[in-house]
């Protein structure tokens, strides 16, 4: 009964479970709650995962209503994927969050900030999940209205800007995506998508189509922070609270990718559509332009939030870099470094909350001597920063050896060439944090610090092994990531 | 075909374009917000026009009714419209408290604030 329910209970066990927080109305009970029922989220996603791999694609129907008249829940690998990484990221960070968000957000506020937390969790795991177009812009909605909340938490007065004008512009691109799944139902009279892709491949080419794609690309690449519809992001990882930016940096993004992949491979990939337009070619221009112009931006900043910020829009254009070089590589080292990014900067941007809860905003100039006062915090901000740049032995390197490895597979030399020469960049970041950790004497805020607590180590510590460990041993990250590249490539024509 | 026939979409494209230049041309925060909403509404008059056809009833079966009306896009709306709602009042709380922190809605005396501010 349960087992078969599951699909369901992904997304419904965070949307109970909000209410009950703000009925509780006591921070810590409602802590508790969210504990629960993201364990229990993380849990059926794996259970999700397994079944997906073992029987192949699970169809869920609401209601006894049959696809494509009812609403349909469809998991195939790829979203199976995205659940595993969205719902285990989101669990891992709240036992670490109870004293990060105790010391930043004022005590009467915890039981809404939770509340928001386990609805935005909700959205991204909705979004991943459905298999209906409308679906995905209500749930969209229900991540990004709790995202607004989360990052409006912020202590200092910036935060509200920063949340202000990403609703502005997120709402906008929200906008986008609903004209571009409304074209697609004028043409099509339907709204599930597997049914929307068969009826698209046997239909002519007819322009609502090209413009429900430019719409859709533009909506969803705003979502996903892809240069320049970036400008959103920087502000709002560097002000909200330590645990919004590592939730949101870790997940956020990622399911928008996923919308990028669903839409491109999944319900254009056999249109005339694809043929004629060369998505791929302007994707691609901008994932390079996003690589070096946000890794440039990332050297000069002082605030070391806004710096690993801008080092995020870097890193989601090597994950876009992947879907466009659209071949088994490519595609598998984007699909492998959305996880790897999550894993290395859900981890870095947890232990810049440590370091936040000792000193406050984690300037460069106030993390001086940050290893001779917290040197856990600091060694592990070292191994997230070697998995951006992409050293052997990190997860990092993974994904780069894949997108190299596509670049060269059609004859790129050039991108090849791109690829590390950007790494060098984010070398240059990366040392500078080094530098100043553990070369120069502790700063004046440090010097009465101590090393974070342990409730805050360990579950940034687990993010940190995960860096080295799935680094070392890739088969089930990238094997899994090459099972789904596989299924979306075969989905095309 | 006459160009009328296609005021529906003339009229959305326009209140399209208005609302979208609303958002990006001016500085106060509230009206931006408005701009937003004209924006989001054009896209209700995209769903809604073509689902509505002349003559046509509510899908009920009944003797000597031949032409009904889609009423998806219809509730497809309703939802946004609430979407809608919900993005709005959120916003307007956000202006509330950076009028509370900053004590002004201007887009460019708030951002003169934060750079005397560091």
């Amino acid at each position: 009964m349960i087992e078969s329910n599951l699909p369901a209970l992904q997304v419904v066990l965070p949307l109970v479970a909000a209410p009950l927080c703000v009925l509780l109305r006591r921070g810590s009970l409602a802590w508790l709650v969210t504990w629960s029922a993201t364990w229990a989220t993380a849990a059926i996603s794996i259970a999700i995962l397994l079944r997906v791999l073992d029987a192949g694609t699970i169809s869920y129907t609401f209601g006894g209503w049959e696809p494509p008249w009812g609403i349909e829940y469809r998991v195939d690998i790829v979203n199976a994927f995205v659940l595993v990484l969205v719902s285990v990221i989101g669990a891992i960070i709240v036992p670490y969050a109870r004293r990060s968000v105790g010391a930043e957000i004022r005590s009467e506020q915890h039981y809404l900030f939770w509340a928001a937390y386990l609805l935005c969790l909700t959205g991204l795991l909705g979004v991943a999940i459905t298999g209906d177009a409308f679906n995905v812009f209500v749930f969209l909605e229900i991540s990004s209205l709790a995202t607004y909340i989360l990052i409006a938490c912020g202590q200092d007065r910036r935060a509200l800007v920063a949340s202000y004008q990403y609703l502005i512009m997120g709402t906008i691109g929200a906008t986008f995506i609903v004209i571009g799944i409304g074209l697609l139902y004028l043409m099509t009279g339907t709204l599930n998508l597997a049914d929307m892709a068969q009826r698209l491949s046997t239909m002519p080419l007819h322009r609502p189509q090209l413009a429900a794609l430019a719409f859709l690309t533009v909506g969803i690449s705003l979502k996903l922070a892809l240069f320049p519809l970036h400008l959103w992001l920087p502000n709002a990882y560097a002000y909200a609270p330590s645990v919004s930016t590592a939730f949101l940096s870790a997940t956020a993004t990622k399911v928008a990718v996923y919308l990028l992949l669903r839409f491109s491979y999944s319900v254009f990939g056999q249109s005339h559509v694809i043929e004629n337009i060369s998505v791929e070619a302007v994707i691609l221009a901008l994932s390079v332009a996003a690589i070096f112009t946000a890794s440039l931006v990332a050297i000069f900043q002082d605030d070391v939030k806004r710096m690993f910020a801008y080092s995020s829009v870097a890193q989601i254009g090597y994950i876009t870099l992947g879907i466009s070089l659209a071949n088994q590589n490519g595609l598998t080292g984007g699909i492998v470094h959305m996880f790897n990014h999550a894993v290395a900067k859900g981890a870095i941007f947890m232990l810049l909350g440590c370091v936040a809860l000792q000193i406050g905003q984690p300037l460069m100039a106030q993390m001086a001597g940050l290893a001779k006062r917290m040197p856990m915090t600091a060694a592990g901000l070292v191994v997230g920063g070697l998995s951006l740049i992409g050293v052997p032995g990190t997860v990092g390197f993974i994904s780069k050896w894949y997108l190299v490895v596509a670049a060269i597979e059609k004859g790129w030399w050039w991108l090849a060439a791109l690829v590390l020469i950007s790494s060098m960049l984010a070398a240059i970041y990366v040392w500078r944090l080094i530098e100043v950790c553990y070369f120069r004497e502790p700063s004046p805020e440090l010097e009465a610090a101590g090393e974070a607590p342990l409730s805050m180590l360990i579950p940034a510590w687990v993010l940190v092994i995960g860096c080295i460990y799935f680094g070392l041993d890739a088969t089930m990250t990238a094997g899994t990531a090459a099972s789904a590249a596989q299924s979306l490539l075969e989905a095309t024509r | 075909m006459n160009a009328l026939d296609l005021i529906n979409y003339w009229i959305a494209m326009m209140l399209l374009v208005t609302g979208l230049y609303i958002v990006i041309a001016r500085g106060n925060l509230v009206k931006k917000l408005v701009g937003l909403s004209i924006f989001q509404t054009s896209v209700y008059l995209i769903y809604i026009s073509p689902s509505k056809i002349i003559g046509g009833t509510a899908p009920i079966i009944a003797p000597g009714v031949e032409l009904y009306s889609n009423p998806l896009p219809h509730v497809l709306i309703l939802t946004a419209i609430v979407v809608g709602v919900a993005t709005i009042a959120l916003g307007l709380a956000l202006v509330v408290r950076i009028h509370e922190a900053y004590g002004t809605i201007e887009e460019d005396e708030i951002h003169a604030q934060d750079q005397d501010g560091e």
